[in-house]
């Protein structure tokens, strides 16, 4: 990838993450949700120090939030000074829809993810996707708060 | 399995008389049809002969108790109690006593006779119209005494073509995922059982996790996802041999399989970098055809009975609708336009109607719509609920629901239901675990 490119997409990202923060602003943030997407901590697993494993999406959505770049941003650093190490990224989806469907958007999550890895320099070769829709949630309750833990790509090592 | 031992004859004896028993399958049924369901006599040869093979001691009664079940089942028929029957069971196959079937109210009776012949089981059986005095319809088959569950199944259909002049549905069986475990963790295995929930029998181990099994139409396959090797993949089973093959082995994820109505292809979404098409692929020379080019999800095909349209899934509207399209991908057209998002399109083996999951208000509906979007009407309303599938005559849908976890987490279950397509007669399906994704099969002897 070349520079200008490079800056092109880092430019956009800025730009994005302006346009998402506005919004953000506007939103009810009420205890570990900010309008549907789940801010907490208590699922997370690190993969190495500061290196959080996981980012959450809102209901339907596949887009990442201005969290999870940040937590992309670590792991993508985290992956080039560690760069014999591969990742799956695991997409999931909350109960809330069909099952096909779930499994088309865990798909879709996971590689959301993986695009914005990408951005960061982390070559496609090492990075492999894999969705489960809805059927392994972390949480098992039946509540919006348990759904946004659940609407997740998790990035897990492969080797 | 035993299919191929089969062997049926039957033997149709004219119907003499004019029917004036008639059931209206196509309104909710209020007062279901009294019915007498006499026991099948058996001489005492016989039923030792049978008793020394099925290990039941009067299979006559036994065939009549599954018969009786699916006619309740149904919710068109009231079986009555058989300790109100006045006449024996032999006597009452030869020649009914009309008045006394009148007395307790029975508007048809069914008799019967079992016999062990050459190893063999052969069954005779009468339909009656109590109030015509006259008999409707007499049948005789013979098979081998291992089918006898399917004996009771196909008397049923018979009765329920010649009451309600529609195809039965009895003589099926339903493939679905039986599921064990935490919500977390579940550990999921296909299982097979006849549509009464008998002969249960469990198809893959458990190793993997399994989602999805459809039957083809020729009953004998079925296709469904497999993450074998953390690899999720369309494949084919035998459920005759029991060999397996993997069917979509595309680089990336295939899901959401069925088959073409005459068994020939699979249609399946395939996922790549973010993105589900709809493909085929022909089982015989393995070509594989891209249906739709689309930069949104598109998925849950179903082919129409004939073969020339395909219902789908797709969030191109921003959300999850349902479309339709010729089967070669052209003239998409949006069909559903109601408040809330629609999946899981499965269209009717009747052709008119397309059967649907509806997701409005943090509610899940099981509904059907006209082909053409119009028509639309729910039929059952709950937590969670999705994936219909269509009896072979397309009078009833099966599904799977989920229950609400309490706030701490527990709770979970996963049951199969059945509803008409009426919107009556909803009742859940006895599964010796828990249960989700069922597919109905065809007629077995079809």
């Amino acid at each position: 990838m070349n520079l200008s490119k490079n800056l092109k997409n880092t430019f956009l990202i800025l730009v994005a993450s302006l346009v998402l923060n506005a919004c953000a602003v506007q939103k009810k943030t009420t205890g570990q949700l900010q309008g549907d997407v789940y801010t907490g901590s208590d699922t997370i697993e690190y993969l190495a120090s500061g290196v959080p494993d996981r980012v959450f999406f809102a209901t339907n959505e596949t887009v990442l939030t201005t969290a999870s770049r940040e937590t992309l941003r670590k792991q993508a650093a985290w992956l080039r000074k560690n760069s014999k190490i591969n990742i799956v990224l695991e997409g999931h989806a909350d109960e809330r829809g069909t099952r096909e469907y779930n499994l088309a958007i865990g798909e879709r999550r996971a590689n959301s993810a993986k695009d914005y890895l990408m951005t960061y320099g982390i070559s496609s070769d090492r990075i492999s996707v894999l969705s489960y829709g809805k059927e392994r949630p972390v949480d098992s309750g039946s509540n919006p708060l348990a759904w946004s833990k659940n609407r997740r790509s998790v990035s897990v090592k492969a080797n | 399995m035993i299919l191929r031992y089969l062997v049926i004859l039957l033997i149709l004896i004219p119907i003499k008389a004019f029917a004036l028993i008639e059931v209206d399958i196509t309104r909710g049924n209020l007062s279901p049809l009294p019915v007498a369901v006499s026991p099948l006599s058996i001489d005492e040869k016989s039923k030792n002969s049978f008793k020394e093979i099925l290990k039941k001691e009067n299979i006559g009664s036994e065939i009549s108790i599954i018969v009786e079940n699916n006619l309740k089942q149904s919710g068109l028929f009231n079986p009555l109690n058989k300790d109100a029957f006045l006449q024996k069971p032999d006597i009452a196959n030869l020649k009914p006593r009309f008045e006394d079937w009148n007395l307790i109210k029975a508007q048809a009776l069914i008799t019967g006779k079992v016999t062990f012949v050459d190893e063999k089981l052969r069954v005779e059986f009468r339909l009656w119209d109590v109030l015509a005095g006259k008999e409707m319809m007499a049948l005789a088959f013979t098979t081998v005494p291992s089918n006898w569950r399917r004996v009771g199944h196909i008397i049923t259909d018979k009765v329920y073509e010649r009451l309600t002049g529609e195809d039965g549905y009895f003589d099926t069986r339903i493939i679905y995922v039986s599921e064990k475990g935490p919500k977390t963790n579940r550990i999921k295995k296909l299982a097979i059982m006849d549509q009464d929930g008998f002969n249960n029998k469990f198809l893959t181990l458990g190793n993997e996790l399994v989602l999805t099994p459809r039957f083809s139409p020729t009953n004998q396959m079925v296709t469904y996802l497999s993450y074998f090797r953390n690899l999720p993949r369309v494949y084919l089973l035998d459920i005759e041999t029991g060999l397996q093959e993997v069917v979509g082995d595309f680089p990336g994820m295939t899901f959401a399989p069925r088959f073409s109505p005459d068994g020939k292809k699979i249609i399946m979404s395939f996922a790549k970098d973010g993105n589900s098409d709809i493909y085929t692929m022909d089982l015989e020379n393995r070509i594989v055809e891209r249906i739709t080019n689309h930069p949104s999800i598109d998925t849950s095909p179903s082919y129409s009975p004939d073969g020339k349209h395909i219902t789908f899934n797709s969030d191109r509207s921003k959300y999850q609708q349902i479309y339709t399209m010729d089967s070669n991908g052209k003239n998409v057209k949006r069909i559903s336009f109601g408040n809330g998002i629609y999946g899981t399109p499965v269209w009717s083996p009747r052709g008119d109607l397309i059967a649907f999951t509806k997701l409005h208000k943090g509610k899940f509906y099981i509904g059907v719509m006209r082909t053409d979007g119009t028509g639309e009407r729910l039929l059952t309303e709950n937590f969670y609920q999705e994936a219909p599938s269509w009896s072979p005559n397309g009078r009833v849908l099966i599904f799977y629901r989920e229950t609400k976890t309490n706030s701490k987490g527990e709770g979970f279950s996963a049951k199969l239901w059945s509803i008409d397509l009426t919107g009556y007669n909803e009742r859940m399906v006895e599964t010796v675990t828990d249960a989700s994704d069922p597919s109905w099969s065809s007629l077995l002897g079809k």
